[in-house]
């Protein structure tokens, strides 16, 4: 049962790691949803279970949601900017 | 302050934050060996939360009798965070507002796969029941309000999934999210006023405890249960809605 | 493995840390904020660990058979899903920023203006 906590524990510090080191966003929203579980999984074996039933419905489900949909408004109005500044551009060599 | 500056200061702090914690570390005995004073208090809720109080969940006992005027206070921070992020959110005057576009600029709409709109609607009666289930035996096994109205809030997600923005918003429209997620922060500051017009403390047990494993033991901590339940689930759902509909249905 | 979680505690933070120092995207930087806050939650766990003890939840054990401390428990608990709500706040304040600005990187957003 010890060697089992040491082995989460380590699996932790790595998965936290490994969000940080992430870089795009988007492979960060799925590499937190995965570190949320890894979480979960401490919390259980720690004795923790009230905990880890949190843990697991928030982190898995609830923040990458918000990441995604944030995510997804920043894209849109960087589409619409993109847009915008096309439009110009076709005028001018309609003329 | 340049980003190599702002680097090398980290690293000065990091350093001086490693000694002091491995300083600390030495003193401190391993795990799992907290003996004395700073044992008493968690063990004396252990043996006291079921002849007491006929609860059998000491962690939901801590959460909502014990320590029940703090987590109030956090319930209410979570109000004030959804209230934030809808203020943030809301429609400017400059901007319209138009049908759901659920798509990226360029691409087609594809409607979810048949797999998937029977899986999800099927998923959404049992979610639901679940979360029930989580909320109202919160202090018999573990659960409680904050994790069952997680779980509920997910259930008019799985809708989302299976549909359009538009189903979404006639099963789980604003005002129903904003209207519980009311009553259950008010709910919760009522029950503890009622202890105030019984004669007792603010917050304080005045329903009678009942049998140890039944469904309504443990007195008002049934109650709270459901409150911050509905709470939970309303703000969560609030904050879902609010982040699609400006998401999808903005236009600048 | 004695003092192994605390060390995780100060691991996580150092790392969570680096991420919000170094990075160029808000939404990155906010995500490297939930690092950090996992490591407290690495330290209460470690706090309130008994050994050769149950998870305090009495509906099928005898009461007063040595278990988990359950108040760092319930610290952590509602904590967990607080720190959602309050994500889901910067998250709304970065999609305001870059509607404003344009921009997603914090070392460019400059000088706030009303």
């Amino acid at each position: 049962m010890m060697w089992l906590q040491a082995l989460i524990l380590l699996m932790v510090a790595a998965g936290g790691l490994g969000v940080v080191v992430t870089r795009d966003p988007l492979n960060q929203a799925v590499a937190a949803s995965f570190y949320g579980i890894l979480l979960g999984l401490m919390f259980f074996l720690f004795h923790a279970p009230d905990v880890a039933l949190s843990q697991i419905t928030v982190g898995a489900l609830a923040l990458p949601l918000m990441i995604l949909l944030a995510l997804a408004k920043i894209r849109k109005r960087e589409q619409e900017t993109q847009e915008e500044n096309r439009k110009p551009e076709a005028d001018g060599q309609r003329e | 302050m340049s980003a190599g500056t702002r680097i090398a200061m980290f690293v000065l702090s990091c350093a001086a934050f490693t000694a002091l914690y491995i300083a600390a570390l030495c003193g401190l005995s391993p795990i799992g060996q907290v003996h004395g004073w700073a044992a008493q208090y968690g063990d004396a809720i252990n043996r006291m939360s079921v002849p007491a109080l006929h609860i059998t969940d000491a962690v939901t006992a801590v959460n909502f009798e014990f320590r029940g005027f703090d987590t109030l206070g956090e319930e209410f921070i979570m109000a004030v965070s959804v209230l934030g992020a809808a203020l943030l959110l809301r429609k400017h005057p400059d901007q319209g507002s138009g049908p759901p576009q659920d798509k990226a600029a360029g691409r087609k709409i594809s409607r979810p796969g048949d797999a998937v709109r029977v899986l999800t609607v099927g998923l959404v009666g049992p979610v639901t029941l679940f979360g029930i289930y989580i909320v109202v035996h919160g202090q018999l096994t573990p659960g409680g309000g904050f994790q069952g109205g997680v779980i509920l809030a997910s259930a008019p997600l799985l809708i989302y999934l299976a549909g359009e923005f538009g189903s979404l918003q006639q099963v789980a429209p604003r005002w129903l999210a904003e209207v519980g997620e009311a009553v259950g922060a008010g709910g919760y500051a009522v029950i503890g006023a009622v202890s105030l017009a019984v004669g007792l403390p603010f917050l304080a047990n005045y329903l009678p405890p009942g049998r140890v494993g039944d469904l309504f033991s443990g007195g008002i901590v049934a109650l709270i249960d459901v409150t911050v339940g509905l709470e939970v689930a309303g703000g969560l759902l609030l904050l879902l809605l609010v982040f699609l509909e400006e998401a999808l249905t903005r236009r600048p | 493995m004695t003092h192994l979680p605390y060390c995780l505690a100060a691991w996580l933070f150092a790392v969570g840390m680096y991420g919000i120092v170094t990075s160029r995207n808000m939404v990155h930087l906010i995500i490297c904020l939930t690092v950090v806050q996992s490591s407290t939650y690495a330290l209460l766990l470690a706090i309130g660990f008994r050994a050769n003890a149950v998870a305090p939840i009495f509906a099928d054990i005898k009461p007063g058979t040595p278990a988990v401390d359950p108040v760092v428990q319930a610290l952590m608990l509602t904590d967990i899903v607080v720190e959602v709500t309050v994500t889901a706040l910067l998250l709304g304040l970065a999609v305001l920023a870059h509607q404003q600005t344009g921009k997603l990187d914090p070392r460019e957003l400059g000088v706030l203006r009303g």
